[in-house]
């Protein structure tokens, strides 16, 4: 092992880290600060509509960990399907937004919200009326661009950066 | 004692467990690792604590639904894993896909490239010894990218952004303008990074001359990407066998002379200009019109097999898929870039120290996901 330049290179180095030192933190204090998640956020709650669902299962076809599952019963007075049961295992959903892609109706939607913890695990199995669209669970813009477009700008670091800069 | 007492002292071969819980294996890698004194006479890698059966999986999915598997392939660059997927039931089916969704997958696999050289780098550099500043830093650039992945995908980790027949959904108006800003960053940021460790003498003493791959063995071994072109071995799928629309960008490909650590290290700082440069050309001529076949949901490819490769982050991704005319395949293996680069470790540590085991293994570059799958 030789120094054959006498650390030049590690003063450079140090040069940078100094420069690093001077500038604004990147980082936010999350939960006082919070910044605007992507507008096509795959949140982690699946989010129903149940007056445009028509009972196809489409989802259910399409869903690789099989975590959905419908109930449908024949109407014979209107002659139709009706929509007995809906339900989705969470702990099963990977979040890969297949289910919404597939829905032929646009009955299906993920969820924006995050910080949707559970305590127990059967909290995490989630049923018709659990599954509608409500304030605390708000539909993400994922392959919905007209959802996408009244939900808030995503903060990116990119412009943070920036900004802090001027 | 002496010097010459202790230089004729006997010693014998002591068998060392590296892993599978240990920091600088990357994951549950385990090597059993037979040393006099210091130095490895030889290593023995132990893989599969993260086996998860991804291949038997594949042939109880349907062809789309395998997409968010392949993201548990390589978890650092899971972009690139979808596209290799997605190119091979392309091929299976015969499938074209619109210009506009060639464009954005090739923006799209460049950035993964930039991420995923990110990690590597910083990681490398943390295992030899420039203790987390220069990994953070790393890290930073890395989050900028995946803000972008955030925008168009929804995810941060786990991505499936590409389907078959082009990609899931249209990039926003917004992506186009921050990758703009992203790009003049970003080389900006490689700049200060070569500014940064690329002159330090301590990096310099622990990483040239250090686990020399000779090219020859490179090639016996079927290593490939970055470590390939670390020992001077041209060899670029981008250039050699051109997919989706890479035949239509100026790009060099880096190539180191010794083969040891530095050389790859170096080669992986080139990339990242390059695919800089091959985002900035393709970023600007990205045409107007459909992001995706009309492919149904349930596809059923005809009788036959197809083998489609890409050139990952970190070598030659292959998915190799048979087909039985139903809606899953009859068998999906995948050539896994990790496991096949891990195997010329050996010939690269023996006779060196132990702490150079891990700057050599730091400098492969490997995910346990994809080694294990």
């Amino acid at each position: 092992m030789k120094f054959e330049r006498y650390g030049i290179g590690l003063i450079k180095g140090m040069m940078v880290t100094i420069q690093h030192l001077l500038r604004h933190p990147t980082v936010s204090q999350y939960p006082e600060q919070r910044l605007n998640i992507s507008r096509r956020t795959r949140g982690n709650e699946l989010i129903w509509s149940r007056e445009k669902c028509t009972g196809c299962a489409t989802c259910a076809k399409t869903c690789p960990q099989g975590a959905i599952e419908i109930v449908t019963s024949t109407n014979l007075a209107d002659n139709k399907y009706e929509v007995e049961t809906y339900r989705v295992d969470t702990g099963y959903c990977i979040q890969c937004g297949l289910c919404v892609e597939a829905c032929p109706y646009d009955a299906l939607f993920m969820g924006y919200s995050f910080e949707r913890a559970k305590y127990r695990r059967g909290d995490l199995v989630q049923s018709d009326d659990e599954l509608l669209e409500s304030p605390e669970r708000p539909a993400s813009g994922y392959y919905h661009p007209e959802i996408a477009e009244k939900l808030p700008e995503q903060t990116l670091l990119i412009d943070k950066i920036v900004e802090k800069r001027k | 004692m002496t010097t010459t007492e202790m230089m004729t002292l006997k010693t014998e071969p002591f068998m060392l467990n590296f892993g599978p819980v240990h920091p600088s294996t990357h994951g549950v890698y385990r090597m059993r690792a037979t040393l006099d004194g210091e130095v490895i006479l030889d290593i023995e890698p132990v893989v599969g604590y993260l086996h998860r059966g991804i291949e038997k999986l594949t042939e109880e999915r349907t062809y789309s639904g395998i997409i968010p598997l392949t993201d548990r392939l390589d978890y650092i660059s899971p972009m690139s894993n979808n596209l290799g997927y997605c190119l091979a039931v392309e091929k299976l089916a015969g499938i074209k896909v619109p210009e506009r969704a060639e464009y954005l997958r090739v923006i799209i696999a460049e950035l993964q490239r930039l991420a995923n050289h990110c990690i590597a780098v910083g990681s490398f550099l943390n295992d030899t010894g420039a203790y987390y500043t220069p990994f953070m830093y790393a890290f930073r650039e890395r989050e900028k990218i995946i803000d972008l992945f955030d925008m168009v995908c929804g995810q941060r980790l786990t991505y499936s952004y590409m389907r078959i027949g082009g990609v899931s959904q249209d990039i926003p108006d917004e992506f186009l303008p921050a990758l703009n800003k992203l790009v003049e960053q970003l080389s900006r940021w490689v700049d200060e990074y070569d500014f940064l460790l690329m002159q330090n003498e301590i990096l310099l003493a622990r990483t040239k001359g250090v686990g020399i791959l000779p090219r020859e063995t490179a090639i016996n071994c079927g290593i490939s990407g970055p470590v390939a072109r670390g020992s001077g071995v041209n060899w670029d799928l981008r250039k050699a066998d051109p997919y989706s629309v890479y035949d239509r960008f100026e790009f060099d490909i880096p190539q180191g002379e010794n083969g040891d650590c530095y050389d790859r290290y170096r080669v992986r700082v080139e990339e990242m200009r390059q695919s800089l440069r091959i985002i900035k050309q393709a970023m600007n001529d990205v045409p107007a019109g459909p992001v995706r076949a009309d492919v149904p949901h349930l596809i059923r490819p005809p009788k036959g097999e197809a083998y489609a490769h890409v050139e990952a982050p970190k070598g030659e991704l292959g998915y190799y898929l048979v087909s039985d005319n139903s809606i899953a395949p009859y068998r999906c293996h995948i050539r896994p870039t990790s496991l096949i680069n891990l195997t010329a470790l050996r010939e690269m540590v023996k006779g060196w120290k132990v702490a150079d085991l891990i700057a050599i293994f730091g400098s492969i570059d490997i995910t346990m996901g994809e080694v294990d799958r």
